[in-house]
């Protein structure tokens, strides 16, 4: 059973997950480091994997043109990153900058697609707990939106 | 009933819309327990619910943050040092402090929240080796709208505590978390079978956090929030701050999630 493994089996996100489909996972996987500043991936590139981060922080940043990168969100330890891989055009929405020095596990977008059709019980799996991830994420994004706060002003 | 007149001996402009007065303690010394609040009295004008800012451990001044909002608090943003205001209280039911010796401590505030969280901050690191981790997650609609930034600095610089701040909307000069305050509770470091949690704010961002702490398996009966209602009278006799079966005033303004029996989800309460 490699580190990986291991690791993947303890986090919240793969949770439950049967070892057949853990290790579908961790086929998929492989350890990457981001220097701070360094640029993960850009707005309509091809979204070719998705991330776990391990340590380190992450902006999820949109560059309007004449204004400037603007942050919409900042994703941490044990969050999950991407999920535009899921769907067709699987092209990325928004740039990803490491904050500071990120440790994450990277997972190759094609064969997770691949593993996903191959095996439906595993796409049904994996996409259950991506689900979770969107729905907890539109949440939070309503609550922004609402800018509970708008009465402080 | 009748207030006592003070003088105010200094306004700090906190934020754009925030002012902190720091006045005489009325009869010269004025205690109270964290998450109480007075009534105070702008001549002419009304009275309204603030909730006391200061040190509790210090009790020859009453210090007070105010979010300007309407008229009374109008009122109260042109005094100068000198001036008089009103003050009636200390009122209402404190922080449970006390509950929280031994255990975890997690403080989440929301926007000028901060304000009533600020005396449990000092009471616990006043007396800091009775509790186990304390957790400051403090979120703000922007940047230029974080209370009480200096403070949060010192906190942060402490090695016994942990401070996670985030704001909704970034800005180019913003290089810190941004994201709803609920984001900050998966990764606060507290042991849920052995913590309690304070939690202030508007309503919503409480409903939210209540939600968010719950799923870190914290019980509701470990977690209390400061709810607010129209105040009038602030001793439990006019019932304008009647929340279901109980005066916010003199049986709130800090409940327990377990004691509120779900009222949160009752439209119109």
């Amino acid at each position: 059973m490699s580190a990986v493994f291991e690791l993947l089996g303890d986090h919240p996100f793969f949770y439950g997950m049967s070892e057949e489909h853990l290790q579908v996972v961790v086929d998929c996987a492989s350890p990457v480091d981001f220097e701070q500043g360094e640029t993960i991936f850009h707005e309509g590139r091809a979204a070719d994997a998705c991330f776990l981060i391990l340590e380190g922080d992450i902006a999820l940043e949109i560059d309007p043109p004449g204004k400037g990168k603007h942050v919409i969100q900042t994703l941490h330890n044990g969050d999950i990153l991407g999920w535009s891989w899921l769907f067709p055009p699987y092209r990325w929405t928004f740039d990803a900058q490491a904050l500071s020095e990120t440790r994450a596990i990277r997972f190759d977008a094609s064969a997770l697609r691949a593993a996903k059709e191959a095996d439906p019980a595993f796409g049904y799996d994996l996409l259950t707990r991506f689900t979770e991830v969107l729905v907890r994420r539109m949440q939070a994004a309503r609550l922004q939106l609402m800018d509970v706060y708008a009465a402080d002003r | 009933m009748a207030p006592e007149f003070v003088t105010i001996r200094s306004v700090e402009q906190e934020l754009e819309h925030t002012f902190t007065l720091v006045m005489d303690a009325p009869g010269g010394r004025f205690e109270f327990a964290p998450g109480q609040f007075t009534m105070l009295y702008a001549y002419g004008v009304g009275e309204v619910p603030i909730s006391i800012s200061g040190d509790p451990a210090v009790t020859e001044e009453l210090v007070l943050t105010i979010r300007r909002m309407g008229a009374v608090t109008n009122a109260l943003t042109v005094l100068e040092p000198g001036d008089s205001v009103g003050v009636r209280g200390p009122y209402g039911e404190p922080w449970p402090v006390a509950a929280a010796r031994g255990k975890d401590l997690v403080v989440v505030a929301g926007g000028i929240g901060l304000a009533p969280l600020r005396p449990v901050l000092y009471r616990v690191l006043a007396d800091r080796d009775a509790y186990e981790r304390v957790i400051l997650l403090y979120g703000a609609r922007s940047p230029n709208e974080l209370l009480f930034l200096d403070e949060i600095s010192r906190w942060r610089g402490r090695l016994d505590m942990t401070v996670m701040v985030t704001v909704d909307y970034g800005d180019p000069g913003w290089h810190g978390s941004v994201g709803v305050v609920t984001k900050l509770i998966n990764r606060a470091p507290f042991d849920p079978d052995n913590a309690v949690a304070f939690v202030c704010g508007p309503e919503i961002m409480m409903r939210f956090t209540k939600a968010a702490l719950e799923s870190r398996a914290l019980p509701e009966e470990s977690i209390y929030i400061s709810m607010e209602r129209n105040m009038k009278c602030g001793i439990g006799l006019c019932g304008h701050c009647q929340f279901g079966p109980y005066f916010v005033c003199y049986q709130g303004p800090i409940f327990s999630c377990g004691t509120m029996d779900d009222l949160c989800w009752v439209k119109e309460v």
